[in-house]
């Protein structure tokens, strides 16, 4: 198949952007670089969530589960195994647990599918909770890596790069298609032949192996791991309020989010420590309520209005031409 | 004689206490135009949702070439063969005119992909009268295009069977004359089609045979010409029809 030259370039863009990022850690440290990790672990991670939540309009609350998933793989393995067995752990664990809440929610939708999946980061950070007291000893678990600031932030941009370029091959697949189908209308999707479960099933599975990927490389980072930090469910929603606000309508369109998102909430959590969680809240209305396709699903139907007037009116003086 | 292309065989579908196909049987032959008529709420529409894998029927076998497809789930239906229109227009709002049929070519019993599918979806958009509305997204399109638009979608498949759900319905007129014109010719390339219908002109004239249905059970079969002349048929439909 050919690939359109747009598209040649948008990903020759994107490639030169990371590149000239991979730059960064060299010329800034400290403050800006600990933010900069934060931007990219949560590009990363919204990249991934909208890979399956864009198209199929089912929001996961089960971020927080898969990146607990991957940072306890790397906690409990990190003294025995080199550091990229533990990510291809990540991955397989990542995408096990997606796997089956696929399978167990295949029939949910909309608020039951939400809930679902925010009951799951809980469920499973209490039974990692239990099996530590019970059999473990302590309630966390330490890691001690080699890794500085710069190598997490490296690890990310690379983690980034390869979820925008499996995003930009599945939009072009057969299953990008097949999930756009869905997303409009799973009756007639089933209709014209798409295994809706599958999917569905593998799309989640790819989407929740990357934040488990993701969480894997924040582990060191923490270096003494708890179901509380791993299973946090702040994760879930601050993905969910960036993605959206963003728009997950272009693969891109979370990354809009993410960046002033992050930086402002350094911010708030740095000087209102106590009223996060409120405006986080606050905050996750307002896009619902205002921006429901995001920042750039709304520019594009702004822009497409314009252009529309312009087409249907050139349409409606050729059908009075014929 | 050779196998029915579509067995239909003591089919029954019941929700709850309501039967809505009551033990009903019937077969379609390759290539046959079959009109299944009947007063509103008769199950025809439970008839194809039964077919297509919709809905699982309660009991009763329907058999594709001889192969059991009851109960099956619908996108295996359609990938050995059974492609259908909603009788309320199913597009897919977001996707331009183009996407929409290649949607029906992809996964079905087609599967064709890249510039073969947009190749065949561009030749059925032409078919259907869409010629040069390629890029348009669906959502601006009048109701008789949307319908044309689910109809190209439908053939996108190549299915064996095409099961139209009033497809006709809600037409003005002269958009009604170039409708039937267009069932006529799919018709007349071979594609086995069963369409549900209110208007009784477009079944006179477009199929040699029809099925009536009432209250779920099948109460005539045979060429249209004498079953719409039949008695118990004329009184279902005096029952509660206007157009009859
Ligand atoms: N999914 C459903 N659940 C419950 N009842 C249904 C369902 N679908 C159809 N029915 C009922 O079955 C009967 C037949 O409906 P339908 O097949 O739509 O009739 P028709 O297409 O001939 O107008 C109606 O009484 C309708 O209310
Ligand atoms: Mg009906």
């Amino acid at each position: 198949m050919n690939i359109p030259r747009n598209e040649i370039l948008t990903l020759g863009a994107g490639l030169a952007g990371a590149a000239v990022l991979a730059f960064l850690p060299l010329v800034t440290e400290g403050f800006w670089l600990s933010l900069s990790v934060n931007i990219m672990l949560y590009a990363a991670i919204c990249t991934a969530w909208a890979l399956f939540s864009g198209p199929t309009h089912l929001v996961s609350l089960a971020s927080a589960a898969f990146f607990g998933v991957g940072t306890y793989s790397v906690a409990i393995f990190v003294d025995v195994l080199p550091f990229p067995a533990l990510i291809l752990i990540a991955v397989a664990a990542g995408a096990l647990l997606a796997i089956l809440v696929g399978l167990a929610t295949l029939r949910l939708s909309g608020v039951y599918f939400v809930i679902f999946t925010l009951g799951l980061a809980e469920l499973i950070g209490q039974i990692v909770t239990w099996v530590q007291t019970n059999f473990g000893g302590a309630i966390g678990l330490y890691v001690f890596t080699d890794f500085t600031e710069t190598h997490l932030y490296w690890m990310l941009l690379a983690l980034t790069v390869v979820v925008f370029l499996t995003g930009w091959l599945v939009n072009r697949s057969r299953l990008g298609l097949a999930l756009r189908i869905i997303g409009n209308d799973e009756a007639v999707a089933r209709h014209v032949g798409v295994d809706t479960a599958r999917a569905r099933i593998i799309l989640f599975a790819v989407s929740g192996a990357f934040i488990a990927v993701a969480g894997a490389i924040m582990a060191p980072r923490y270096s003494y791991i708890t179901p509380d930090a791993a299973f946090n469910p702040m994760t879930s929603f601050l993905v969910v309020i960036m993605a959206l606000l963003g728009g997950t309508r272009r693969l891109w369109g979370p990354l809009v989010g993410v960046v002033p998102f992050t930086v402002v909430m350094d911010f708030i959590s740095g000087h209102f420590p106590n009223q996060t969680a409120v405006i986080m809240g606050l905050a996750f209305l307002a896009i619902v309520y205002v921006l429901p396709d995001g920042v750039t699903g709304q520019l594009e139907t702004l822009f497409r209005r314009r252009c529309s007037l312009d087409k249907s009116s050139l349409a409606t003086t050729a059908e009075e031409g014929r | 004689m050779s196998v029915p292309l579509l067995t239909i065989n003591q089919v029954r579908k019941a929700f709850g206490g309501l039967v809505a196909v009551n033990d009903v049987s019937f077969e379609v032959a390759k290539g046959e135009l079959l009109g299944l008529i009947g007063p509103n709420g008769s199950g025809k529409t439970t008839m194809l949702n039964l077919i297509s894998g919709a809905l699982s029927p309660t009991s009763g076998n329907i058999l594709l070439s001889g192969q059991p497809i009851a109960g099956l789930p619908a996108h295996k239906i359609a990938r050995i063969g059974v492609a259908r229109t909603f009788q309320l227009v199913r597009v897919l709002p977001s996707m331009s005119s183009l996407e929409n049929v290649v949607a029906g070519a992809v996964f079905g019993h087609n599967k064709v992909w890249g510039d073969e599918a947009l190749t065949l979806a561009r030749d059925l958009l032409e078919r259907v009268g869409l010629k040069g509305r390629e890029d348009v997204p669906v959502a601006a399109m009048t109701y008789i295009d949307q319908k044309r638009i689910e109809l190209a979608r439908a053939l996108a498949g190549n299915p064996h069977i095409l099961l139209l759900d009033e497809w006709l319905a809600g037409l003005n007129p002269s958009e009604l004359r170039i409708g039937m014109e267009l069932i006529r010719e799919i018709s007349a390339q071979g594609r086995t089609i069963i369409m549900v219908e209110h208007v009784m002109d477009a079944i006179r004239s477009l199929c040699q045979r029809c099925v009536v249905m009432n209250s779920g059970v099948k109460i005539a079969d045979g060429k249209s010409a004498s079953v719409l002349a039949d008695p118990e048929v004329v009184r279902a439909y005096l029952g509660d029809e206007d157009d009859a």
